[in-house]
């Protein structure tokens, strides 16, 4: 599947996450993962969207964003251009006989170990989509009871700042 | 200087130049209804929020200024939505204001309480819950800047009551607008704007796609300068009817669903189309591959989502439709001093002939049913095409789209995108409103009529001497004609029957004048009769043919190339309309 990933500056206001999540259900756009946080400025947050390219028309989902009031900036992240990261928690059986050869999986990936049963492990796994897909194949075997993965997010490669010029128009006083 | 946000907001709209609201007050708005009857704004009290919200729209349309409108929280908001998505798809510029209840109980499921920014989220340009009186000057300053300027829309602004009630210190005006995410295009692009020229100077069948962005442009001058100077044949779509006279020799008349033939044959068979301010609508282009299959495509939009959305241009041009006509024009004029004028003879003397061949046809027996199409050529004809006409949705809109000749921008208001049945009505309130001393029509369907027919009273009180001709046809028209072609003639609950209610007493009732007519020979005599009327409104009850259909037609989700003549024309005819050869092609 060819993804795509949209780098958005939205306001930290009221509404917002809903404004940009309707756009999407009433244009028939998919989201195939949505991540929003704070970023270094308080009065605005960072979206990283992926969306699929083979049923959404990307450059109408840009258009249709950058038309919303409270979206101040869409960036396409190019894949040889940016760093995208995912993180996942994976509960997996690990009965004290497959202990060791779950470990063994999860050094391999870098995963830690951040909590632990007599019959469960959790791991902790960062990386790219693509590396925690395999690393969960890996642990299906040994049967995964739980998981939960916080979608993409990525920065552009370089020394610019896409909050620079997303923000050069907020006043000074909307600081909080 | 201390004020309560009510005040504040009252204050605000006087700042903003508005003269007139459209509303219904209620709990959650009432403190905003206390410093308004002492304010310098009109405020004129509707029946039913949706008549609110439509009546804006028909102010905004009829003079292209912001139409306001106010209603109280819960039911008072959601009755609005309808007309709140109506001006989202045709992009009407207005301003609702909703009472919210207070802060403290939002979230409770309190009384009248509903989520209406959450509600109107997708069928508003914007919208705001406001939290802090100190904000309401810039939440209004900034919901006129959205609502008028870019691609025009509607913009609600929901007020808590405690914010209402709460002091607030009132500071310069203009407020500083905070839309840092509200950028709007600049001045299009001169290279694209030569290049749209090269390729009108080039063309052999250029036509001009006029929508409704040249008449929220105010670019119906300019239109006419492009088209006699490019000599290319121009169609205005239902959004753009006005934008170019009908009577001009280049006039296509409507393309699309229920537009005339040789519109519709013209965009099929060009090799350049020019889109000023128009979408590629699918009721415009039906099946969308088989659109205008050998023209290159210039599209100009101040909307940058719309070009490529549906057709990919061959030269896109973003910003202000009139600066790009204009700037096209310029280009065009150069091109011609230099090259000698387009030659387009052997195209526009083809289109003539389609006009000539496969004009709009209907046959009115002098002793036969009363033809709809009639009436309207009638009142076109006794009005000379000056008078502002304000359409429901149905066969009548289409009738009167088609037959009424429309001679300047403004005069013909309806609801295209979401066609809203019971439009007419209170849209016709507030074109009045906006433009008092002038004629306002509404042709209305008996369906439509009955939805919103309680503004008549609105309208009498307030002395607002619309006419109503309702093209009473005792069916819901349109569909009837559907299932008549489309379902095997299996007419499925679409009768509404022509007698009850009785139109005449009705309209008696809300204060106003009523006649009937069901004979040709009497047209002229019962629209003098009404036009006549100055002082309230009118409602004319015209009994029209119940089978009469709408054609041409381009059945839903078929290539404009199917397009269907009608009952008025042979099977040759509709042969030949099919199988035409063009010149050049």
């Amino acid at each position: 599947m060819s993804t795509h990933t949209l780098s958005v500056l939205v306001e930290n206001k009221p509404g917002v996450l809903a404004h940009v999540a309707g756009l999407f259900s009433r244009r028939a756009f998919n989201i195939t993962s949505l991540a929003v946080g704070p970023t270094e400025d308080d009065r605005v947050s960072r979206m990283t969207i992926v969306v699929d390219g083979q049923s959404t028309p990307v450059e109408q989902v840009t258009k249709q964003l950058e038309k919303l009031v409270r979206v101040l900036k869409v960036t396409e992240l190019q894949s040889d251009a940016a760093v995208e990261r995912e993180l996942a928690l994976v509960k997996v059986s690990a009965e004290p006989a497959l202990r060791s050869q779950v470990l063994e999986v999860a050094s391999v990936y870098h995963a830690e170990i951040v909590d632990m049963s007599p019959t469960t492990l959790v791991l902790e796994a960062t990386g790219s989509p693509a590396k925690l897909d395999s690393l969960l194949a890996m642990l299906e075997p040994f049967r995964v009871r739980e998981l939960v993965r916080t979608g993409r997010v990525g920065l552009a490669r370089g020394a610019g700042s896409m909050t620079d010029s997303g923000l050069s128009a907020v006043p000074a006083s909307q600081a909080s | 200087m201390q004020l309560t946000g009510a005040q504040a907001l009252v204050r605000s709209l006087e700042h903003q130049g508005v003269d007139v609201v459209f509303g219904l007050p209620g709990g959650a708005i009432l403190p905003a209804y206390d410093p308004l009857l002492s304010s310098s704004l009109r405020h004129i009290l509707v029946r039913h929020e949706q008549g609110a919200g439509h009546a804006a729209e028909g102010y905004a349309w009829a003079t292209g200024r912001v139409g306001v409108c106010i209603a109280t929280s819960g039911p008072g908001a959601t009755n609005l939505v309808t007309a709140l998505a109506d001006a989202y798809m045709d992009s009407v510029p207005m301003v609702a204001i909703t009472g919210q209840v207070p802060s403290a109980l939002i979230g409770t499921d309190a009384f009248q309480e509903a989520d209406i920014t959450g509600i109107t989220l997708p069928v508003t340009k914007h919208n705001e819950l406001v939290t802090d009186a100190e904000r309401i000057p810039a939440a209004i300053a900034e919901a006129f800047h959205v609502a008028s300027t870019g691609r025009p829309g509607p913009v609600l602004v929901d007020i808590p009551k405690d914010i209402l009630q709460a002091p607030m210190s009132w500071g310069d005006w203009p407020p500083a607008l905070q839309l840092p995410g509200y950028q709007l295009p600049g001045p299009p692009d001169p290279r694209q704007m030569r290049a749209a020229a090269e390729l009108l100077h080039k063309a052999r069948r250029p036509v001009l796609y006029v929508g409704g962005g040249v008449i929220k442009a105010n670019a119906h001058a300019e239109l006419r300068q492009l088209a006699e100077l490019a000599r290319a044949p121009v169609t205005t779509t239902l959004m753009a009817r006005g934008a170019f006279p009908d009577a001009h020799p280049l006039a296509l008349g409507m393309p699309g669903m229920h537009g005339c033939y040789t519109a519709v044959a013209a965009l099929q068979e060009a090799d350049l189309v020019v889109a000023l301010g128009a979408r590629f609508d699918d009721r415009v282009t039906g099946r969308l591959a088989d659109f205008a299959p050998n023209a290159k495509i210039v599209h100009a939009d101040i909307d940058p989502a719309e070009i490529g959305k549906n057709r990919t241009p061959d030269v896109p041009i973003t910003g202000d439709v009139r600066a790009a006509i204009a700037g096209i024009t310029a280009s065009l004029a150069e091109l011609v001093s230099d090259g000698g004028a387009p030659d387009t003879a052997g195209w526009t003397a083809a289109v003539d002939q389609w006009k000539r061949q496969f004009p709009l046809r209907y046959t009115q027996d002098a002793d036969g049913p009363l033809k709809p199409q009639h009436v309207i050529e009638r009142l076109s004809a006794l009005t000379g095409g000056d008078a502002i006409v304000v359409s429901g949705v149905g066969q009548h809109q289409m009738h009167a789209a088609q037959h009424y000749s429309f001679t300047k921008p403004r005069t013909w208001i309806n609801s295209g995108g979401l066609g809203t049945m019971g439009f007419a009505v209170p849209a016709a309130m507030g074109a009045q409103v906006g433009r008092p001393g002038e004629l306002v029509v509404a042709i209305d369907g008996d369906g439509c009529f009955q939805m919103t027919a309680q503004e008549l009273a609105t309208c009498a009180i307030e002395k607002l001497p619309i006419k109503v001709l309702i093209m009473n046809n005792g069916f819901l028209g349109m569909v009837r004609q559907w299932q008549e072609l489309f379902y095997d003639e299996r007419y499925s609950y679409v009768e509404l029957g022509t007698a009850i209610p009785d139109y005449v007493k009705l309209a008696e009732a809300y204060g106003c004048v009523g006649l009937r007519c069901d004979r040709a020979d009497d047209v002229d005599a019962v629209l003098d009769k009404a036009l006549a009327v100055t002082d309230v409104p009118t409602v004319v009850d015209f009994r029209v043919h119940d089978r009469e259909g709408v054609f041409p037609m381009v059945p839903a989700g078929r290539p404009n190339d199917e397009i269907v003549l009608g009952p008025e024309f042979s099977a040759d005819e509709q042969q030949a309309a099919t199988r035409r050869e063009v010149f050049g092609s």
